[in-house]
């Protein structure tokens, strides 16, 4: 099964080894080991069945201020020896560059602690056939219901990230998801709707049953959709959409638009971005938390931060590189957030959606349609009319447009946050948007 | 060329030996191997932001019988793993009977030379141009404010063994060169992007200047988008304009056509094959046989020679793209379209190169027609719903046209349509059918390839524009 951290450190220590022998004068290292397992199931039988089993080794040196990087996946000796002398050769005629450096040693995670991030069960095809036999099942009750596909599957990791100032840290993680596919049909018109969930533990995976309940009433509900005309209105984002209100936020605070000047939210530290009542937070020390660490991809410690508080920009996403461009230290967030969250709002969903009489409820978004530089954003829509607290009729291949920037200071929040993934968010509602339809 | 066994404990006769056990109770399958080298190099905010080689080997073992696919990749290509492999795959498909196709057709046709573009351009030539690009596009003046330009080559050795010790092999070069400039006047800031690549060496894109060109090309976008007002929204009258904004027909037709949704009924195209999809005079075609493109193969991923398959023909539908399950399952041929982002992947029925061909109309014809509606020129990418059929681009380069003349350029916005019907949508054809730049890449079920698209101008009587101007 999945290698231990006395082989992954071996290599680890080969490599920074090896770099320093061919003139290195500082070297990162990652060697991961991962262990997958998928079943998919399609109209009740069998369809895929995958195992995958990968290696990877992730080296970065640097020669003073020069960097560069290899990936490999061959963990042989001969082959790393090779690389690492590649890897050295484009150091030394790669242009240096003042800001590249390992992190600072006192910002260097120190202990360990164990967040139950691995759940060394082990699911056996057999049983991971049983439960997307009872999933499917349920999802195909309706008759309404004419195609259902399934998936499970079980990922063990195990990793160890050492740099040549002494860091050595790396533990397993495990992840369990299941999925349904359901789609509808009526008329000789299709629809097609999903549900997924993902534990780190295999005994919080939801039931079979409810993955499939849930997939075919979404579809079923979305049967029969009707365009409807261009106007401005508020419009309500599911949960499962919601999230990506974060997203951009992540992607528009992260060092690296600030330091190129390519956000929106440039300049905007300590001002006034969301209403005075949001607050958002990136939590990496949550219990079986699927976005939690104990370090960042750079090893620096990471721990809670308040990226908004009452409304007001509190933080970026800092990581050593852009840190030092901005005359800031890293705040442990190389490779981004960790546990994302809006803290709950104080209307309930039913309050929400009976807070005026008439919405847009958006369910799924289609399209990349959100720019980061200007703030605009545009895409492709799909979900239901909501008329006097209650969802009326569902509306399809519109379009919902606005500028963040307006965006986020019209936002409200319900309370009806769950983690279900790492990032999360309750429904919410932007007061006005232009939806383009007819 | 990549020698799979040179260094394991493992040889080619007993590969192919568990091979033909592993599969003598199937329909088909096979050992794929793969040694994939590739390259970044990024130029970012004035500095070398990264230098970046990857080197990546493996096999992904596949046995299929009847519907069911049963797959196990790794890195290890060892005489444990692949028996380990091969137990896996037996027990998977214990309970069914197949019976093996050994007939895959031979090709001696090369779409592309065997060259590696890693090795073939020295590094420091690549910083070298990475820095021209930067002070080229800075010498523009102080409105530019940011360029990021970066180099991505790779070269890909495969090989696969089929049951009965069948071996294909093919070596594909591919190369892409990107420019990305921010300006900024007057508090406003816009991006420009453009690239070019396929399956030839830097040099071929890069000689004699030609780089200017994309950078000429990122600034013209980007400067173009700092005059640009708020895009309208609703439905209107949209002209296409010739190259890249064919990625409409990779998405609202291309993905309806791909085998594995027609044989599991979930594409909206499912039961139309025969019929009236496109307004006459529309032929769609999917090649993956054009020299040296983004999405040409010599064979696809499970040795099957590309051809060029036509999809629809004056309006109708004649074809879908096949893999070999999908094809053996609908009872028809493979189409050479079966394809896979690396050995860590399942193969599914892809697009290559899909194109529209040209009709006869003049883009002048197609905007002097049209009252009120947008010209789109240029896009950053797209989505389709298979089963609903809605599909969505973004505009990046966007026009308004009033009164038959072309107005304000126009915000990035969204449009919106459904695919089954928006080609009986298009009333005109243009006669300037041309090939994109060669920098796309499509994802399906997680999984990226590089494709290519094409189509001359067309015009398109109702789409809506999701702007946010009422």
């Amino acid at each position: 099964m999945i290698r231990d951290q006395e082989f992954l450190k071996d290599i680890a220590s080969y490599c920074i080894e090896n770099s320093k022998k061919l003139g290195a004068t500082d070297v990162g290292v990652k060697v991961i080991h991962s262990v997958s397992e998928n079943v998919s199931f399609r109209n009740k039988k069998l369809d895929v069945s995958n195992r995958a089993d990968s290696f990877a080794v992730n080296l970065t040196t640097y020669i003073e201020k020069k960097k560069s990087s290899i990936n490999s996946s061959d963990l042989s000796k001969s082959n790393l020896e090779k690389l690492i002398e590649r890897c050295i050769d484009a150091t030394k005629i790669t242009p240096s560059d003042e800001n590249n450096s390992l992190p600072d040693k006192d910002l260097m995670s120190k202990e360990i602690r164990d967040l139950n991030l691995y759940d060394e069960t082990h699911y056996p095809n057999d049983k991971k056939i049983e439960f997307l036999k009872k999933v499917e099942e349920t999802a195909s009750k309706d008759e309404k219901i004419v195609n259902t596909e399934a998936g499970f599957t079980e990922n063990k990791k195990n990793f160890i990230l050492a740099n040549s100032n002494g860091f050595l840290g790396g533990y397993k993680t495990s992840n369990f998801s299941s999925s349904c596919v359901a789609v509808s049909r009526i008329n000789g018109a299709m629809e097609r709707d999903y549900e997924f969930g993902s534990t780190r533990f295999l005994q919080d995976m939801m039931k079979p049953d409810e993955i499939g309940n849930i997939a075919a009433d979404k579809a079923i509900k979305k049967l029969g959709p009707k365009k409807i005309k261009s106007e401005k209105i508020g419009v309500i984002f599911d949960k499962r959409i919601s999230k990506g209100i974060l997203s951009t936020l992540a992607s528009a605070i992260s060092a690296s638009a600030i330091a190129r000047g390519t956000s929106f939210l440039k300049d905007q530290i300590n001002s006034e971005v969301f209403p005075n009542s949001i607050n958002i937070i990136d939590d990496p020390k949550i219990e079986k938390g699927l976005g939690s660490q104990n370090f960042d991809s750079e090893g620096v410690e990471t721990n809670s931060l308040k990226l908004v508080e009452n409304g007001i920009l509190k933080n970026y996403l800092i990581d050593t590189y852009y840190g030092k461009k901005l005359n800031l230290k890293s705040n442990g967030r190389s490779g981004g957030t960790t546990n994302l969250y809006f803290e709950n709002g104080t209307l309930s969903f039913k309050d929400l959606l009976n807070s005026e009489k008439k919405f847009l409820y958006i369910t799924e978004t289609i399209g990349h349609g959100g720019n980061i530089i200007t703030g605009d954003y545009s895409v492709g829509a799909s979900g239901f009319m909501v008329e006097d607290g209650e969802l009326t009729y569902p509306v399809s291949e519109i379009t919902i447009a606005g500028n963040f920037k307006e965006m986020f200071k019209n936002i409200t929040l319900a309370n009806d946050l769950e983690m279900k993934y790492s990032t999360n968010a309750p429904t919410l509602l932007i007061n006005q948007m232009t939806v383009a339809g007819k | 060329m990549s020698n799979f066994f040179k260094e394991t404990d493992i040889d080619t006769s007993q590969a192919e030996a568990i091979v033909t056990e592993t599969l003598k109770n199937c329909d088909d399958g096979e050992l794929y191997l793969e040694n994939h080298k590739s390259e970044s190099i990024v130029l970012d905010d004035n500095k070398i932001k990264s230098s970046t080689y990857n080197s990546d080997q493996g096999y992904g073992f596949r046995a299929v019988t009847g519907e069911v696919v049963a797959y196990s990749h790794s890195n290890d290509i060892s005489k444990e793993s692949l028996r380990k492999s091969s137990e896996n795959l037996k027990d998977t498909l214990k309970s069914k009977k197949g019976t093996y196709n050994h007939e895959i057709p031979k090709t001696n046709s090369k779409y592309y030379e065997n060259i590696n573009p890693i090795e073939s351009k020295t590094f420091d030539s690549k910083i070298d141009l990475l820095n021209s690009v930067n002070n080229y596009l800075r010498s523009k003046g102080s409105i530019v404010n940011q360029v990021t330009a970066n180099f991505l080559g790779e070269h890909k050795s495969i090989e696969i063994i089929r049951s009965d010790n069948q071996v294909l092999k093919d070596e594909r070069p591919l190369v892409r060169f990107n420019v990305s400039v921010v300006l900024e006047k007057d508090g406003k800031k816009e991006t420009g992007v453009y690239g070019v690549g396929g399956r030839q060496s830097y040099d071929d894109y890069l000689k004699d200047g030609s780089w200017k060109d994309v950078c000429d090309e990122a600034f013209r976008i980007a400067n173009v988008n700092l005059e640009s007002k708020p895009a309208p929204a609703g439905e209107m009258k949209v002209v296409l304009g010739p190259g890249w904004p064919a990625i409409l027909i990779h998405e609202a037709i291309g993905h309806g056509l791909e085998g594995d949704f027609n044989r599991k009924k979930t594409s909206a195209f499912h039961n139309l094959m025969g019929q009236q999809v496109a307004s006459e005079g529309v032929t769609i075609v999917d090649d993956g046989t054009l020299h040296q493109r983004r999405g040409s193969l010599t064979i696809d991923d499970e040795g099957t020679p590309t051809e060029n398959t036509v999809l629809i023909e004056n309006g109708i539908l004649k074809n879908y793209m096949q893999d070999r399950l999908n094809a053996r399952l609908m009872g028809t041929k493979s189409t050479g379209s079966g394809r896979r982002e690396s050995y860590k992947h399942v193969v599914l029925p892809r697009m290559r190169n899909t194109m529209m061909l040209s009709g006869k109309y003049s883009q002048d014809e197609m905007i002097s027609s049209v009252d009120k509606g947008i010209f789109a020129v240029s896009f950053g990418g797209g989505q389709v719903d298979i089963t609903s059929g809605k599909f969505v681009f973004n505009c990046t380069e966007a026009y308004e046209i009033n009164n038959g003349k072309i107005g304000s350029p126009i915000k990035g916005a969204t449009l919106i349509g459904d695919g089954p019907s928006i080609l009986k949508e298009v009333s005109l054809v243009g006669n300037d059918m041309k090939l994109d730049p060669g920098i796309g890449t499509c994802g399906k079920a997680g999984q990226g390839v590089p494709v290519g698209v094409a189509q001359p101008s067309i015009l398109i009587n109702k789409m809506t524009v999701g702007g946010t101007k009422l």
